[in-house]
């Protein structure tokens, strides 16, 4: 990487060159708590022009709130917490990030040098704790490296496939002096992402596209780092294939469009599910083979080939083997596929998958997403999530925490376009949704930001609601309230014979949500009849100077359908309880 | 299961060693031994690899390795094409009776004796794990007292070098080194 040096060094504290480092590598955002050890750094902080520090309740919001930032905008989010606690704090949104491949950057501070390894006060190896969640990670003891080791972070976090870098820094290295020499070129001999794809590799794949029979594109979360769904629609278009787009990836390519099958996986469509255990060919995009998606995994898509592109060569072949492995950038991937698609075409080589389509409509027509309303007055969550999609409408951005919520968020809100739906995909991290909202709201601030969440995931981290209050972050919350954990209640409700421990939280009476959001300095609203669904949103809707919760009472049984249990094939997919679709019938006809 | 012999070139930076160690327990992976020194290049580490497993994990392991940003090459060191040496200090219990038989022993295998003591005398090995294993076992017999070993470093035969055509760039780390 070359980098135009914008000033001769200069001297100044390791703290300020800290400041100055991150002023350089563009960032205008910090989601942070100071602490002892990180001090130093809050001085510069406090002058500095460029960078808005957002001041949170408690580290792990600064974390998710990089996320979302990092989701909401596609640039690097920052978070910055002190040593010790603050660090460890900092764990769970770092783990996050790492699951889910978000580029961010986590600068902490660090115990003296002379302190460090004596179990000084606030002391933890937070560089050791962290490394197997990290991409990469320092501990800088010289104020010197503090600007090489900066650009490093970025450059790492921000390239090949994205994800979190934590920075600590030694609290004497911030007190000493040192110049500032923000460096001309990054020197890493062992990082070299590969982007551009393999073309004897791409040609063979675009031959299989031609010849195949059922062919389905299984894009994942890769395609929308990459930006590369407008790469994506043509594809699909051109080669006339079959798109299914998973929990990180909802959002790459519309749910409206007719070759869009939904999503794959354990709660996923009856269409996107059996489509890939009946394919000959799946393309997959940036995407893993999770345990979530392919079920049972020596039952998986048993007839198809395998395309499998991705920037990262260790994703290739870890779970399924690829046929046809492409290392490279989805957006570099996609484009020579076209070609390539559009050179097969040229020599007379069309695909015909019209058989395919038939079967595909077919699954689709009958098996649409659906759901029982509950019996008598109670208010069904499904509604709730399918009405707030309808009200706020494509452009707004869907935040989810993780459970039940989550599932429907993804099924009944129709997403087209890409980065408006972001949630905790790989670490199903409770708690995800208010602060990645709110560093969402900040990064788009002209977009109306909506959290979906439980009545559990929001008693995690809605502390961040005073920050949203008193920072002007006008984010909307709706609290999809069963009382209860009501993920693990399905669970115990399918697999443990309806013994619910410990997943009841009484959270239609303690506590009380709406007064809750009223004490953070937010307006707080309750709802729990389907005739007031609409009105109340648009009343949230219509708020816009402060944050919004809506406490949703919804009925606690509901199930999140499809299926299909953990560890079973995806051939046992079921549509709801005990109710497997009619294979048979589908077929004949 | 089978043994296979992985040649890793990595930037000498501190927490290289746990960050490949770590990443071995984290993906459930043996480490059967493990060498790390210096090369001819001062910002250049090599640690020499030896893991138990399948061919599938090994290519696991060699992409989970090169994604570590320290990491700068791996070469899998196949056992016809290389040499591997272990060195093995040993303490082995002797009397007047047992002293010949053990320096007969400890000549046929090439080995040195490093230290005598009236009742011990210290024997340093260098070979194959094979060789040292051998040597073990003949010497089993007359008591061990203290045995110490290294991990295996091994070196592709022939006049070619892993580092020739990556670490070239590398000269000019060596002056920062």
């Amino acid at each position: 990487m070359v980098q135009e040096r914008r000033d001769d060094a200069t001297t100044m504290t390791g703290a300020a060159s800290l400041i100055r480092s991150l002023e350089e590598a563009g960032v205008d955002t910090v989601f942070g708590i100071p602490g002892g050890a990180i001090l130093p750094a809050y001085d510069p902080i406090f002058d500095s022009q460029q960078i808005r520090h957002i001041l949170v309740r408690h580290e792990q919001g600064a974390g998710h709130a990089a996320e979302g930032y990092a989701l909401a905008t596609g640039k690097v989010g920052v978070c910055i917490a002190t040593s010790g606690p603050g660090a460890t704090n900092l764990v769970t949104p770092i783990a996050d990030a790492y699951m889910d491949s978000v580029p961010m950057v986590a600068i902490t501070g660090q115990v003296a040098t002379a302190a460090i390894g004596t179990d000084a006060f606030q002391e933890a190896d937070i560089r050791g704790i962290t490394m197997p969640i990290t991409k990469h990670n320092y501990l800088v003891t010289d104020p010197a490296e503090i600007p090489r080791t900066v650009a490093e972070a970025f450059h790492i976090a921000s390239t090949g496939r994205p994800g979190p870098v934590l920075v600590d820094v030694a609290k004497d290295a911030m007190q000493m002096t040192t110049t500032f020499d923000w460096p001309a070129m990054l020197d890493m001999p062992g990082y070299h992402p590969t982007t551009r794809p393999h073309a004897k590799q791409i040609r063979e794949a675009a031959r299989l596209i031609v010849t195949s029979k059922r062919p389905v594109l299984y894009v994942g979360g890769g395609v929308l780092r990459a930006r590369a769904w407008a790469e994506l629609r043509e594809l699909a278009e051109l080669a006339g294939l079959p798109v299914v787009t998973t929990l990180t990836a909802r959002g790459a390519f519309p749910d409206s469009h007719p070759q869009h099958l939904g999503m794959p996986g354990m709660h996923g469509t009856v269409a996107a599910v059996t489509s890939l255990q009946k394919s000959d060919l799946i393309i997959a995009l940036g995407a893993r083979f999770d345990d979530r998606v392919t079920g049972k995994l020596s039952s998986f898509a048993p007839g198809a080939t395998v395309v499998h592109a991705d920037i990262d060569p260790a994703e290739i072949s870890k779970n399924r083997v690829a046929d046809v492995p492409i290392v490279g950038d989805c957006k570099e991937v996609i484009s020579d596929l076209i070609t390539a698609v559009r050179a097969e075409h040229t020599a007379g080589r069309q695909g015909d998958h019209a058989g395919w389509w038939s079967q595909l409509n077919q699954w689709l027509d009958r098996y649409p997403l659906g759901f029982t309303a509950p019996e008598g007055d109670e208010l069904a969550p499904q509604h709730v999530i399918d009405r707030l999609g309808k009200i706020a409408g494509p452009d707004a951005l869907y935040v989810a925490g993780v459970g039940q919520h989550q599932m429907w968020a993804s099924q009944f809100i129709s997403y087209e376009k890409p980065g408006t739906w972001l949630n905790s995909g790989g670490l199903g991290t409770m708690g995800f949704a208010v602060p990645a909202a709110m560093g969402a709201k900040v990064g788009k601030p002209d977009s109306t930001v909506w959290a979906i969440d439980g009545d559990g995931c929001f008693q995690m981290t809605n502390q961040e609601l005073a920050t949203c209050a008193i920072e002007g972050i006008p984010i909307k919350v709706a609290v999809i309230n069963n009382a209860s954990l009501g993920m693990v209640r399905q669970w115990q409700t399918l697999f443990y014979n309806k013994r619910y421990s410990n997943t009841d939280l009484h959270s239609q009476r303690i506590p009380d949500f709406a007064k809750l959001a009223e004490a953070y300095g937010c307006v707080g609203l309750r709802c729990d009849k389907a005739d007031d669904v609409d009105a109340t949103i648009e009343k949230a809707m219509a708020v816009d100077d402060r944050p919004v919760v809506v406490d949703f009472g919804v009925h606690r049984d509901a199930m999140v359908w499809p299926m299909v249990a953990a560890g079973t094939s995806n051939d046992e997919i079921q549509i709801a309880k005990g109710m497997a679709p009619d294979w048979d019938r589908s077929e004949e006809e | 299961m089978s043994k296979h012999t992985l040649s890793v070139l990595v930037e000498n930076k501190p927490g290289v060693l746990a960050r490949i160690a770590s990443l071995f327990s984290r993906r459930g992976f043996n480490i059967d031994s493990l060498a790390v020194g210096p090369t001819e290049y001062p910002a250049v580490s090599r640690m020499t690899v030896v893991v138990d497993v399948e061919d599938s994990p090994l290519e696991q392991v060699t992409k989970q390795l090169n994604k570590l940003v320290n990491v700068i090459k791996i070469v899998e060191l196949e056992p016809t094409q290389s040499v591997q040496r272990e060195l093995l200090l040993l303490k082995v219990r002797t009397d007047n009776e047992t002293r010949p038989h053990i320096l007969q022993t400890v000549e046929l295998f090439r080995a040195k004796v490093i230290d005598v003591a009236a009742d011990a005398v210290t024997i340093e090995a260098t070979g194959s794990p094979d060789k040292l294993d051998a040597l073990l076992r003949v010497l089993e017999p007359y008591g061990i007292r203290e045995l110490v070993q290294s991990g295996v470093v091994a070196v592709g035969r022939g006049a070619r070098s892993i580092t020739d055509r990556t670490l070239r760039p590398l000269d000019r780390l060596d002056r920062t080194a």
